[in-house]
């Protein structure tokens, strides 16, 4: 059993584990949005001075924000308890190849040291490339009114069609970066 | 301490999207290129366990734990505020390879880089409610 942990957990397993997730939250009462939180926490760090649309009750947020900070938790258990130490992603020889191309070296981490690791830090193109990810993310999840959570799988599970428009349109922002605009990036 | 589920159902949820590689910049790339199944099978599974699971509570009136009926909000419909909104987050998903949940999960991992990925998507999110009136909704 516990081998089993240890290895990557095949995409049966997770999927089911996801909708498990989804139904915990429903049970307690809540719904399923990961990037509420962002919003939640401009408004702790006074945004709330600026835009009305950070001027709500946050505290009805309390609970996604323990949420969060559980997925954090989860994040340092699974990488420092439940992974073997030889671990790599083992992504397909086809991802590996075109990678390699734009000049990232086969796994050797759970994400590219020299992108997100200590390193990466020291260089400043790499800086922005981080904070205009980020801030893509963040801007276009609250446009939106969701993100994978909140619009692939809860709001696609409750057959909306606004969410099905959101993952096409995540789709079509996804393909164009990864084909598009990442050969002008690196 | 009755909120404490919450940091519990969050913890597994972390581990999941960790264990399942769902949170790895590598298999956003693969899943952005088409080159294996993995995150197609992970998003479509949740998806597929999720449709009936909904339509189900919904016909038996389901209630939470605390008997409150279990309420599923429809979504207003609009063609801009999906689709622009859509599309600039799957530019970020590609370029800093997490999603909201994945960033968090990354950090927990010792990731530094998704720190400043968060800040950015603070900074996304607080330009969104400033500009947020003059948007096409």
């Amino acid at each position: 059993m516990m081998d089993l942990i240890l290895q990557p957990w095949p995409w049966y397993i997770s999927g089911a584990l996801i909708a498990f997730v989804m139904w915990l939250l429903l049970y307690f009462g809540k719904s399923f949005g990961f990037s509420n939180n962002l919003r939640t926490l401009c408004t702790l760090c006074g945004a709330d001075k600026f835009a009305p649309f950070f001027q709500f009750n946050w505290k009805a947020q309390s609970w996604n924000l323990l949420f969060l900070v559980g997925a954090g938790l989860g994040g340092y258990i699974a990488s420092n308890f439940l992974t073997t130490p030889d671990y790599v992603v083992a992504i397909s020889e086809g991802t590996i190849e075109d990678l390699a191309a734009l000049g990232f070296a086969a796994p050797t981490a759970y994400a590219p040291p020299s992108q997100f690791g200590l390193e990466a830090l020291s260089s400043w193109q790499n800086i922005m490339i981080l904070v205009l990810g980020g801030f893509m993310v963040g801007f276009g999840a609250r446009y939106a009114g969701g993100c994978t959570s909140g619009h692939a799988i809860s709001g696609i599970s409750n057959l909306q069609p606004a969410s099905l428009l959101a993952v096409v349109g995540f789709f079509i922002g996804g393909l164009a970066m990864t084909h598009l605009i990442f050969p002008f990036i690196y | 301490m009755k909120q404490i589920k919450f940091l519990l159902a969050g913890t597994l949820f972390g581990i999941i999207m960790f264990k399942s590689e769902a949170a790895s910049w590598y298999r956003i790339q693969e899943m952005f290129r088409f080159q294996d199944f993995h995150m197609y099978g992970i998003i479509g599974l949740a998806v597929a366990i999720g449709v009936p699971m909904v339509w189900f509570m919904k016909k038996n009136n389901a209630k939470d734990f605390s008997g409150a009926p279990i309420v599923f909000e429809p979504k207003s419909w609009s063609i801009s505020r999906y689709l622009f909104g859509g599309i600039i987050f799957g530019l970020g998903w590609a370029l800093s390879g997490a999603c909201p949940g994945p960033i968090v999960v990354n950090i927990g991992a010792g990731f530094v880089g998704y720190i400043i990925v968060l800040i950015g998507a603070l900074f996304g999110t607080f330009l969104y409610g400033i500009l947020r009136d003059k948007l096409p909704h």
